[in-house]
């Protein structure tokens, strides 16, 4: 039985319709990609998993129909979404931010006892701890919102364009690290990227979004070497 | 539901105007004078509101302090009528560089504390419009709280915390009318020059900049309307109207001091012309109605025959204000206009 | 000299009350972006229940703590039942309904009270401490004690403690702080119990002196917003520093410039809210101006 499973999911803001039936699959240990143009509903179909848009159709999580749960008890599903934008808290500090994400699970000790994992991957945010978040760079923030993003141990991470506006040097990190994340804790990841290269070498299986919908779907290496899809959908 | 078309429309609103125009002109025939004297404070309320709806409705720009202008028009009233022969019988010794004559006629005051009020607002509009929403809020907020300081601080023209006592109203030129029906008069003859003022404005280019400012500053620059001159604009206008109506406030009630036009009352204004309808000019004439008939009736409700404290209009007022901005933010005409509205074919019109 | 002095304290004490005020407006308007018009009112109506629970015999300390959490739970009731159904309406609905609610409440303290003017206990005896030849009130040291007292306790609640955090986090961004599992209305609403809870110790520490009336607030509010705006309307630092400063300046302005005197005190604060608004919306230490472009 899938991890997530989406089944013909339509969602709309205001009155516009984003989403016109979306379904995928994301099993167990699994790192999905969602791939697409600007506009295609990538986001929103991020959104429809979290709670923070209006959706329609069939949303189940661990066998679990999320149904009209609010965003907070879906992140408590463990459910960790990292919004475009990295939804960060930049005038809070490095540790501050941290201790956010310990608090769907409680604060106090759950970030006692998930800092030190946490910071073993990304080691250099020790000495920043008292740092203003949003005197990071870009790159280091993108990676203190995943750090905050694991301290909760998830069941599922979402993360939504990570490699937005940052070198390619520190996407490839950024990535490796996921790939880590997934072969050594089994963290199941679903991913939206505009890069689809780097977002096809990193997975498993990919969906392609088109206009709200699945154009194409499959292995990530097959639609890789698929020059008709590359060209055609991924721009390259 | 049978579509009426678009000049039907406007017929039956024209009838309607002149039912109203003809029921007021009739009205002081039917009752007391203690009844003709509480129809000539709608009229006073009807025209501060008008300037209010001006303000707030039409151009967008809230202010807390309305009752501060309607008392500056009143003061002007209070001290021209008085004039320095006045003043001095008081044991006031204004500044001789204001020009006070020996006492008007109080009605030829009016077109001054129209003029006088309008400046005023002019000159404070033009600061003013640096403030957006919340701040002109805070700022007219501050003003009406603090007026009655001022008053009271500078008492060599303003009579001070004892206030200025105008002679009482007397029918002029001799006309054959008991003193309450000349005020019934003088107020709705007022009103009704206002409204058509009002009314002009509104439909000239001067109301649509108002309007296109109120639904977004930026697309207003855009479209080539100047938002600092208009918005002063708007203070002026609305100013003005305040003074008129605190003029005739100040020769109805023969009586002006610091307390007249207390924080409460802006508020109330507010309240009204949120009530009747913003961006109405019909919608006025409710919260008119509401101003000078609810405190009466929240007191001593008809039928109930219980009596409650002097407190209830304010609770009701507050409650109110708070459920229309619940549910229908545009107030009683926009409630009116929702039922209306499909009864006439979709014409675009160029919003209220 | 002496006098100096005497004035900077009993214009700090002045302050202090502004401060409380004031602070009670930042947290509102950094939590949701909403300026409380009712505020003063609501400080009033706290005050008066505390009046209540002393004539019916109550001494004050647990009088004071008892209207704190009634305090506290008027404001998050408010902020449940009158502000939520508005919250994402344009500001100027907002606004209106924090009117309707000022007026509502003020006219709710004069039928239940009444609208005569009250005597206030103060829990501070009414002598004065003779320090190096400079007179101070025993009344001004409680009461700028007290109020400085409430603003570190705020003031450490959200630094040290996971729901201040929480808070903090959600006056940020709360659309994140909705997918980190925190009940962003929650937060708000607790904003709201905490600013009624200032507001209580405001309206406590002035009516002593001010005299307990449904109005009393009204004028302190105004002394408030003033602070509010000097220091930043999104800047707790600021409300107390522009609190404090203008209870000072407003003090020796009164007393030293004959033209202000002690009925220009109010304009004179007026002045400073709109020269401040026009001139540095942001006040002294603010990042955003009062006004959503």
């Amino acid at each position: 039985m899938p991890l997530l499973e989406l089944d013909d999911v339509e969602a709309r803001y205001g009155p516009i319709k984003a989403l016109h039936g979306v379904t995928l699959t994301l099993d167990d240990g699994e790192v999905v990609a969602l791939l697409g143009a600007n506009g295609a509903g990538k986001t929103t179909t991020l959104r429809a998993i979290s709670g923070t848009v209006r959706r329609s159709g069939g949303v189940s999580f661990d066998g679990r129909s999320l149904g009209r749960r609010s965003p907070e008890s879906i992140a408590k599903l463990g459910i960790a979404h990292v919004p475009e934008g990295r939804g960060l808290f930049p005038e809070l500090t490095v540790w501050e931010n941290l201790r956010m994400g310990a608090y769907v699970r409680g604060e106090r000790k759950t970030i006692r006892s998930e800092a030190p994992r946490v910071l073993g991957y990304f080691p250099w945010l020790e000495a920043r701890k008292t740092q203003q978040a949003g005197t990071l760079s870009g790159g280091e923030q993108q990676m203190l919102a995943l750090a905050r993003a694991l301290v909760s141990r998830p069941r599922l991470l979402m993360l939504d364009e990570p490699s937005l506006g940052l070198a390619p040097t520190i996407v490839a990190e950024i990535f490796r690290i996921v790939r880590e994340l997934n072969t050594e804790d089994g963290l199941s990841v679903l991913v939206v990227e505009q890069n689809a290269k780097i977002a096809l070498e990193s997975s498993a299986r990919a969906y392609v979004l088109e206009v709200g919908r699945v154009a194409v779907e499959g292995a990530s290496a097959e639609l890789e070497r698929h020059e008709g899809v590359r060209k055609s959908y991924l721009g390259y | 539901m049978i579509a009426l078309p678009r000049p039907l429309y406007t017929a039956v609103k024209l009838t309607a105007l002149a039912a109203a125009v003809a029921i007021l002109a009739v009205l002081p025939r039917f009752m007391g004078e203690f009844r003709v004297g509480q129809f000539t404070f709608v009229g006073i309320y009807f025209i501060a509101l008008l300037g209010l709806n001006i303000l707030t409705g039409y151009s967008g720009q809230i202010s807390l302090g309305h009752g501060a202008f309607m008392g500056i028009g009143a003061y002007v009233t209070a001290v021209l009528t008085l004039g320095r022969k006045g003043l001095v019988l008081f044991g006031h010794h204004p500044p001789s560089w204001i020009p006070l004559g020996d006492g008007m006629r109080p009605t030829l005051t009016i077109p001054i504390a129209f003029v006088v009020t309008g400046i005023v607002g002019l000159l404070f509009g033009m600061p003013a419009l640096r403030l957006a929403g919340v701040s002109l809020a805070l700022a007219t907020f501050a003003v009406a709280v603090s007026l009655p300081t001022v008053a009271k601080r500078f008492d060599d023209v303003t009579g001070g915390g004892g206030g200025l006592s105008l002679p009482l109203p007397e029918t002029p030129f001799g006309l054959h009318l008991s003193a309450p029906h000349w005020l019934y008069y003088e107020a709705w003859g007022c009103a009704a020059i206002l409204f058509v003022v009002a009314w002009l404005l509104v439909r000239a280019r001067v109301g649509r900049a108002w309007r296109s400012i109120r639904d977004g500053e930026l697309a207003a620059t855009a479209s080539g309307v100047s938002p600092a001159l208009y918005k002063t604009l708007a203070f002026g206008v609305s100013s003005a109207f305040a003074g008129v109506a605190g003029s005739l406030l100040a020769i109805q009630v023969a009586f002006v001091n610091p307390d007249t036009f207390p924080l409460s009352l802006s508020i109330l204004l507010l309240a009204s012309v949120v009530v009747g309808g913003l961006g109405s000019l019909s919608g006025v004439i409710v919260g008119a109605l509401m101003l000078e008939f609810l405190p009466v009736y929240a007191q001593h409700p008809p039928l109930v025959g219980q009596s409650f404290s002097k407190q209830a209009p304010g609770v009701v007022f507050g409650v109110v204000l708070i459920l229309i901005m619940f549910a229908v933010p545009a107030g009683v005409a926009g409630l009116l206009r929702r039922i209306v509205r499909p009864l006439t074919k979709p014409v675009p019109t160029v919003s209220d | 000299m002496a006098e100096l002095l005497q004035q900077i304290v009993s214009g700090l004490a002045s302050g202090a009350i502004y401060a409380s005020l004031a602070l009670a407006l930042v947290l509102i308007y950094r939590s949701t972006d909403v300026i409380n018009f009712a505020q003063g009112e609501m400080a009033t109506f706290t005050t008066y229940t505390a009046w209540s629970l002393m004539h019916h015999g109550m001494s004050y300390w647990p009088a004071f703590a008892l209207t704190l959490a009634i305090a506290f739970a008027g404001g998050v009731a408010v902020e449940r039942v009158v502000i939520r159904p508005v919250e994402r309406r344009p500001e100027l609905v907002i606004v209106i309904v924090t009117i309707g609610l000022l007026l509502t409440i003020n006219a709710t303290i004069g039928w239940i009270w009444g609208a005569d003017v009250k005597a206030f206990d103060s829990p501070f005896p009414n002598n004065t401490w003779d320090v190096h030849g400079v007179t101070i009130s025993i009344q001004d040291v409680g009461t700028l004690g007290v109020c400085l007292f409430t603003v570190l306790l705020l003031w450490g609640f959200f630094r040290f403690t996971t729901v201040g955090l929480a808070m903090r986090a959600v006056a940020i961004n709360p659309n994140a702080s909705r997918l980190l599992a925190v009940r962003v209305g929650w937060m708000l609403a607790l904003g709201w119990g905490l600013a009624a809870v200032l507001g209580a110790v405001a309206g406590m520490m002035a009516a002593p002196t001010v005299f307990l009336d449904p109005s009393m607030m009204l004028v302190i509010l105004i002394y408030a917003f003033a602070a509010a705006v000097l220091g930043g309307i999104d800047s707790p630092v600021g409300a107390v520093v522009g609190g404090l400063t203008l209870g000072v300046l407003i003090n020796l302005l009164s007393r030293y410039v004959d033209f202000v005197g002690t009925e220009l005190r109010l304009p004179t604060a007026l002045a400073v809210l709109l020269v401040v608004l026009i001139i540095r919306p942001q006040g002294l230490f603010g990042h955003r101006a009062v006004r959503r472009v």
